[in-house]
């Protein structure tokens, strides 16, 4: 019979998978250029709400929207690089924060004007919502398959990184854009690229999200501060980073839920402000 | 005996496998002007770095003068005396030339830490800025906002700001660097000016400005000191022949004095 | 010799930088107005005062020394609440009460300085929403204390000087915010002037430099976010005092976010771009009070948007280019 603790790792780690989907392109696309894009929630809430439709609208099968929400949060994520951020790239810390703050209460009203301010509920298959259990414990099927689907990608991600061209010029940007420029790597594109993979599994994450936090317009604010948190604890460019800092936050932010549930969130900025005050370039960021 | 103004003993830094700095060491006697040259990646940048406090060694000692001053902030050592220019301008740009000098000034004397009293009322500080500002022709555009300036006076600017710290070490890295000719006169005015009480150290790649300024040189590759000796001394020696020989620079005068001719 | 006589020049250079310009003192006679021609809105214009003060306490970090933060509402609240617990427990004297709360604050902006000192960029702005939302959280679950949602009940502000009594039209609370904001804004247009502004504007210009010319920027840094936090805090004293009500959404992030947007769009670094800013927007926010809370946010990302892409340097940054355009022509 497994203690009740098992069960709280379970849901904290696959609440972290969820952050980790959320976080990893924000992360890659800060340690690459710089560039402070608190928009990024925006994103992941568009693919919350392509996936709503789908299924509410149009009748599609759950797992059919997932792409979507993906593609759809990265073609729009590469309109926006286009127009507004581009030439945001060399302005100040200042400026870029006030034009992604911007972007954001943009979004939330506009989701709230389309979809309306209550929480959407997607209309899941009965074995999506069911759990099994296992040696004495119940564990929800949802979470699984949410697990399942953010390792293949943190697999499909880091074998991207270390053995494609693309990831060599991923790897050298972050590392030195400079001297990526002079060795003609064309960093643009190459951030472009990455801005829309990163916006894109935004979208897949929030797509994810709907059942497991449920999804509203203030989604984009909300999800915001969790992911800054991952980025800057887990280190700017660094896939590793994310994944470590997110599956710990998740973890402590279920286990403090459960456990300790009167300071809940305090301990979550505690360790934050702790941790970035160790080490400011997160703890897998370069130095 | 006293002790030079600044050495250096068994420096070195490494930044994982890669080596840029290793057992360097230096003595800078009061008053003389060295000029550090070597091949780009040779770690000229770096050594300074290290001795300002904006790298920490890995091994190693610096000193100013008998104070041993590698635990030190790089504030500090600037307090002390040890200051540097930059090789690619570090200026305040939306400064006045005038306004950037006595903040300089101000700092040095310690005054920056008043809130009440208003600038106008430092007229000493103000003064001073002006006169190292004259010193160096920038006092007709003391009013003038940094980044409006031409590129050859910002440079001027950047010497100025390291002058008006009053430092007993001047470290200028690559002073003439990027300035057209045209500009360079003021410039090259500016560093024969020095007073003599500063011991200066320069990097350089124009040669012309080594053999005019320079009483020694030392040159660094891969790391490490090579050789030190008099100008003439390194142009004739062959191992620095070696190293620069077969490198399209702009070393003409290097290679004029290599072959024998007089600069 | 010529550099005598020029000697002076330099010298009026910065005194002509203090005197006061005639659009100040037309601005400042401005602030009597609501007095005479406004006179149902002197509690409007008692929220502005109060709004300008707290914004130019962000100016002083943000606009001087380059610092971003997410999370200034904290000493707002933290002055707030210190004047209304004084109050609340029996000591209800406005003026005191100010320096309990600028006390209060400036003790919690003087500790967290040593940290927010040692950081730039993402790190800092990090650390600054960091703070903001733990104190809001200690603030949440500390309901015995602020109490919580429902706010502090039991603010009782006694009379100014014994005799002044604060009543209903807002005379007296807007004399007495608007006094204080004067006050506070004479001693930060002091400290622009000084050689701490000097080196305030030398740490935002290039932060790196700074310690390669001797600065301790750091300290530096660690005064004047002391200095902004106490300001902030006798700006949530002001709001406590005069509204006699307080709750939790005075420290809150939508408070430290909406003071970054009203400072942004009057111009940062510019000591009257706080000021213009909340006269703007507070009035901006009474005009359109009746519409839902997310259109305003709608149109105030559209704002940010603007300023950012069209009118980098705020309000004020586009009329002095406009100035200087016109003075060329």
């Amino acid at each position: 019979m497994l203690p009740p603790i098992f069960g709280v790792l379970f849901d904290g780690f696959a609440y972290g998978m969820l952050l980790f989907l959320l976080s990893v392109g924000q992360s890659v696309t800060l340690g690459m250029m710089n560039f402070i894009n608190l928009a990024h929630c925006s994103f992941a809430m568009l693919g919350g709400y392509v996936t709503v439709a789908l299924m509410t609208r149009y009748g599609w099968p759950f797992f059919a929207t997932l792409p979507c929400a993906f593609v759809v949060a990265a073609v729009v994520s590469v309109g926006f690089e286009r127009t507004l951020y581009r030439r945001l790239y060399r302005a100040s810390d200042l400026d870029q924060v006030l034009l992604t703050i911007g972007i954001v209460f943009i979004s939330v009203a506009v989701a709230a004007y389309v979809f309306g301010t209550e929480q959407k509920p997607l209309p899941l298959p009965e074995y999506l919502r069911s759990s099994f259990t296992f040696l004495g414990l119940r564990f929800a099927v949802y979470r699984l398959i949410m697990i399942v689907i953010a390792l293949a990608i943190t697999l499909l991600l880091v074998l991207t990184v270390e053995y494609t061209r693309f990831g060599a010029k991923v790897r050298a940007a972050v590392d030195n854009e400079r001297m990526a420029r002079g060795l003609g790597i064309d960093v643009d594109r190459t951030f472009a690229v990455t801005f829309a993979l990163g916006s894109g599994l935004a979208g897949l994450g929030g797509a994810l999200a709907v059942e497991i936090v449920g999804l509203d317009p203030s989604f984009a604010l909300t999800y915001l501060v969790y992911v800054l948190i991952v980025v800057s604890v887990g280190g700017l460019g660094s896939i590793s980073g994310s994944f470590v800092a997110a599956a710990l936050l998740g973890i402590s932010d279920v286990a403090g839920k459960y456990y300790v549930p009167a300071i809940g969130a305090f301990l979550i900025y505690l360790v934050m402000i702790v941790l970035l005050m160790w080490r400011p370039r997160g703890l897998f960021g370069r130095r | 005996m006293t002790a030079p103004a600044l050495s250096t003993r068994g420096l070195a830094k490494r930044f994982g496998s890669l080596v840029v700095a290793e057992d360097i060491a230096i003595e800078l006697p009061a008053g003389v002007r060295y000029a550090l040259i070597g091949p780009n990646g040779a770690g000229k940048t770096t050594l300074i770095n290290l001795m300002t406090g904006m790298l920490r060694p890995d091994a190693g000692a610096i000193f100013l003068g008998p104070t041993d001053i590698t635990a030190l902030a790089p504030d500090e050592r600037v307090r002390r005396g040890l200051v540097r220019t930059y090789q690619i301008n570090s200026l305040f740009p939306h400064l006045t030339v005038l306004e950037a000098v006595t903040l300089v000034v101000c700092e040095r004397r310690r005054v920056a830490q008043t809130w009440w009293w208003q600038l106008a009322a430092y007229s000493q500080e103000i003064d001073e800025a002006y006169e190292i500002l004259n010193a160096l022709t920038l006092g007709p555009v003391c009013h003038r906002v940094t980044r409006e300036l031409p590129y050859g006076q910002q440079r001027l600017l950047e010497i100025a700001l390291a002058l008006a710290t009053k430092p007993k070490v001047l470290l200028l890295d690559e002073p003439a660097a990027g300035v057209p000719r045209e500009e360079s006169k003021d410039l090259f005015a500016a560093i024969a000016g020095l007073s003599r009480d500063i011991t200066v150290l320069f990097i350089e790649h124009d040669m012309d400005l080594v053999f005019r300024f320079a009483s020694r040189v030392i040159v660094m590759v891969g790391g490490r000191v090579l050789v030190e000796g008099t100008p003439a001394e390194i142009a004739a020696d062959p191992r620095v022949r070696a190293v620069y020989l077969g490198k399209a620079r702009h070393d003409g005068a290097l290679q004029r004095n290599l072959a024998g001719n007089a600069p | 010799m010529a550099l005598t006589q020029s000697l002076d020049a330099p010298k009026l250079y910065f005194q002509s930088r203090t005197r006061w310009r005639p659009v100040e003192i037309a601005f400042w006679l401005a602030t009597l107005l609501p007095f005479a021609l406004f006179p149902d809105y002197l509690i409007l214009a008692s929220q502005i005062a109060i709004t300008a003060l707290f914004a130019l306490s962000l100016d002083l970090i943000l606009g001087y020394a380059g610092i971003v933060s997410l999370g200034h509402a904290a000493f707002f609240g933290v002055g707030a609440y210190a004047a209304g617990l004084l109050s609340k427990y029996g000591w209800g004297e406005p003026i005191t009460g100010l320096g309990a709360a600028s006390l209060a604050a400036g003790i919690v902006g003087y500790a967290t300085s040593f940290v927010i000192c040692r950081f730039r960029h993402l790190a800092l702005i990090m650390l600054t929403l960091g703070f903001g939302l733990m104190l809001e959280e200690l603030a949440n679950s500390a309901g015995w204390l602020t109490g919580g949602f429902d706010g502090l009940q039991g603010i009782d502000t006694w009379k100014l000087f014994g005799h002044f009594e604060f009543d209903l039209y807002g005379y007296v609370a807007y004399a007495y915010s608007l006094v204080v904001l004067f006050i506070l804004f004479v001693f930060a247009r002091r400290l622009i002037h000084s050689p701490f502004g000097l080196s305030l504007r030398g740490i935002r210009e290039n932060y790196v430099r700074m310690p390669a010319i001797g600065a301790p920027s750091r300290a530096h840094i660690r005064t004047i976010y002391t200095i902004s936090a106490a300001m902030a805090g006798i700006a949530g004293a002001l709001l406590a005092q005069t509204t006699e009500t307080l709750s939790l959404d005075s420290l809150g992030f939508e408070r430290s976010a909406e003071l970054l947007v009203i400072l942004v769009l009057g111009g940062a670094g510019r000591l009257y771009g706080g000021l213009v800013g909340a006269v703007i927007y507070m009035i901006a926010r009474d005009r359109f009070s009746g519409i839902e809370p997310q259109y305003w946010y709608f149109w105030i990302g559209v704002l940010l948007v603007t300023v950012v892409m069209v009118l980098p340097n705020g309000v004020l940054g586009g009329l002095a280019k406009l100035a200087a355009r016109w003075s060329r022509a």
